[in-house]
């Protein structure tokens, strides 16, 4: 609470009302993306929502995963789920039948997820205040992956492995 | 920011960004369509080309501009009007971005970005949003199968280009675009140091790889599947007319361009002359005049790379869907993953 309490002393600073703009554009688009009823619209808004984590991270001086943010999730993820979406169904127009019955259950978990993930950081990092550096070097990141977190990333690389060698099993008929 | 030993404020500095982007994207697409898309595909079929308009038809730019501006704006009646309308700008806003991180020489740069070629390779990976959602928003299906095939096509070749990439990156030991055109220019072959080390010399298979890749990317022949006239009638851009398409065909044009100053950046030495010459050892040395100079230098090296492209364009035939798939997967991508794990240990070796 103590970290929420330290943000509103110098709520003017320039990063924190670009932080509130973006975050207010990421929730309306949020709220968009699981109420429209297209789901192409659905995915558009989708997009707005992961341009708006890119520009927070910029906000944040880590300017390689922002840009990976981009790289990977609007140039490919989004690029696929469109794909994969118009190859199947994607009507122009409003569509009915996008909601299935037990809708209002995503609710209670979505707001359970953002209260623990809330706790967590704040407990975690209490009233820790980053300090005052420029955009964080590429250099320094690769340091941490090939050193203390290099088991993590190899493990990582073998999840995704198995996950690339699964869909070619399940894609094939032979 | 001092320039020419002007001081410039900051507000100034950014009206010349502006102007400086509009410039650098809107010069290349005017002088590829003029002097390649007019004249040199009529010279290459024996016929003149435009001729009227203007001296050797040189207005007819003006004379095209002023044709489409003046149509209506029309969209189908069936399409999502909203997202048709918006389609066109995806595209021509991933050229804008794109252009950003380009220097053209030691001041004359948008941003130096720490990160750049790496933002720049993602921001081109948007476009293929915007030629999808064209697609789809003309509620065509000739457009849809477009849309597809050029988003088909534009995630196999990004992987190619981005290893391609990969080995310059290892080899200048930064993703900065200024380090890299310094890295070449101060750069030397056994100790000799009169033409720098433009990475075209050590990373020619990457250099081949980046341009196959771009002319994929630009969807130009022979990979042009996704608009082929023939049997798309020009696929994701068949129902745009009047500036709608005015902007697709810009963006074509412009991104043709700035990819190629991305390739003389990274292959070619970019805006820089080998430092040697006027005894500069690094950044801080080069004289203000190349602030003049290295945008000129960088015109010439991207008319080169793009006469190239537009050549490969007017004299081949189209690579079939299953073909072209087969290319990039099978041939491109090991090819640039064998380029790029010898760099490393040549790299790592010297």
């Amino acid at each position: 609470m103590t970290a929420l309490l330290l943000a509103a002393e110098d709520v003017n600073v320039a990063q924190n009302v670009a932080f509130g703009i973006i975050a207010f554009i990421m929730i309306v688009a949020a709220l968009r993306v699981v109420t429209t009823n297209n789901i192409v619209h659905a995915a558009l808004w989708l997009v707005v929502v992961l341009a708006g984590v890119a520009a927070q991270y910029i906000l944040a001086a880590a300017e390689f995963v922002a840009v990976s943010q981009v790289l990977v999730y609007i140039g490919a993820v989004m690029v696929l789920f469109l794909f994969g979406i118009m190859l199947t169904r994607a009507q122009i127009g409003s569509e009915k039948g996008l909601n299935n019955k037990s809708w209002a259950l995503g609710i209670p978990v979505a707001l359970l997820l953002l209260g623990l993930m809330a706790y967590v950081i704040v407990d975690a990092y209490e009233d820790t205040v980053l300090p005052d550096r420029g955009p964080t070097p590429t250099e320094a990141l690769s340091d941490q992956f090939l050193s203390i977190y290099f088991i993590p990333f190899i493990a990582l690389s073998f999840v995704l492995l198995a996950a690339a060698i699964g869909a070619i099993v399940l894609a094939r008929k032979d | 920011m001092t320039m020419l030993a002007v001081e410039i404020p900051y507000w100034g500095q950014s009206l010349f960004r502006v102007l400086g982007g509009l410039v650098a994207v809107l010069l290349p697409a005017g002088a590829i369509v003029y002097l390649f898309l007019f004249k040199m595909m009529s010279f290459m079929q024996s016929r003149l080309g435009p001729m009227e308009a203007g001296p050797y038809g040189s207005m007819q730019l003006l004379a095209e501009v002023g044709k489409w501006m003046q149509k209506e704006d029309l969209a189908p009646e069936a399409a999502d009007h909203r997202i048709f309308k918006m389609a066109p700008l995806i595209v021509l806003v991933s050229t804008f971005l794109l252009v950003a991180v380009i220097p053209f020489g030691p001041d004359a740069l948008f941003t130096n970005f720490s990160v750049g070629i790496f933002y720049g390779l993602a921001v081109a990976s948007v476009s293929v949003l915007g030629i999808l959602v064209a697609g789809w928003a003309s509620a065509n299906k000739y457009s849809l199968l477009g849309g597809l095939r050029a988003a088909g096509q534009l995630i196999a070749y990004e992987l190619p280009m981005i290893l391609a990439v990969l080995g310059v990156v290892i080899q200048a030991g930064s993703m900065n675009l200024q380090t890299i055109v310094v890295a070449q220019n101060t750069g030397e072959i056994f100790g000799f140091s009169g033409i720098g080390n433009p990475f075209i010399l050590t990373q020619f298979i990457g250099f081949l790889i980046f341009m196959i890749a771009v002319q994929a990317e630009l969807t130009q022949a022979p990979f042009d599947m996704p608009i082929a006239e023939s049997e798309l009638v020009s696929g994701y851009m068949t129902e745009y007319s009047g500036f709608r398409f005015l902007i697709f065909f810009i963006a074509e044009f412009a991104t043709a361009g700035v990819f190629a100053m991305l390739a003389s950046v990274l292959f070619l030495g970019g805006w820089g002359i080998p430092f040697e010459w006027f005894g500069w050892t690094s950044i801080d040395d080069v004289d203000n005049w190349m602030n003049i100079v290295g945008p000129l230098i960088m015109f010439t090296k991207m008319l080169l790379l793009t006469f190239i492209i537009m050549w490969v364009r007017f004299s081949s035939p189209r690579f079939r869907e299953d073909q072209l798939q087969t290319f990039a997967w099978k041939v491109l991508i090991p090819l640039a993953l064998a380029n790029t794990a010898i760099t490393a240990i040549l790299k790592v070796a010297f």
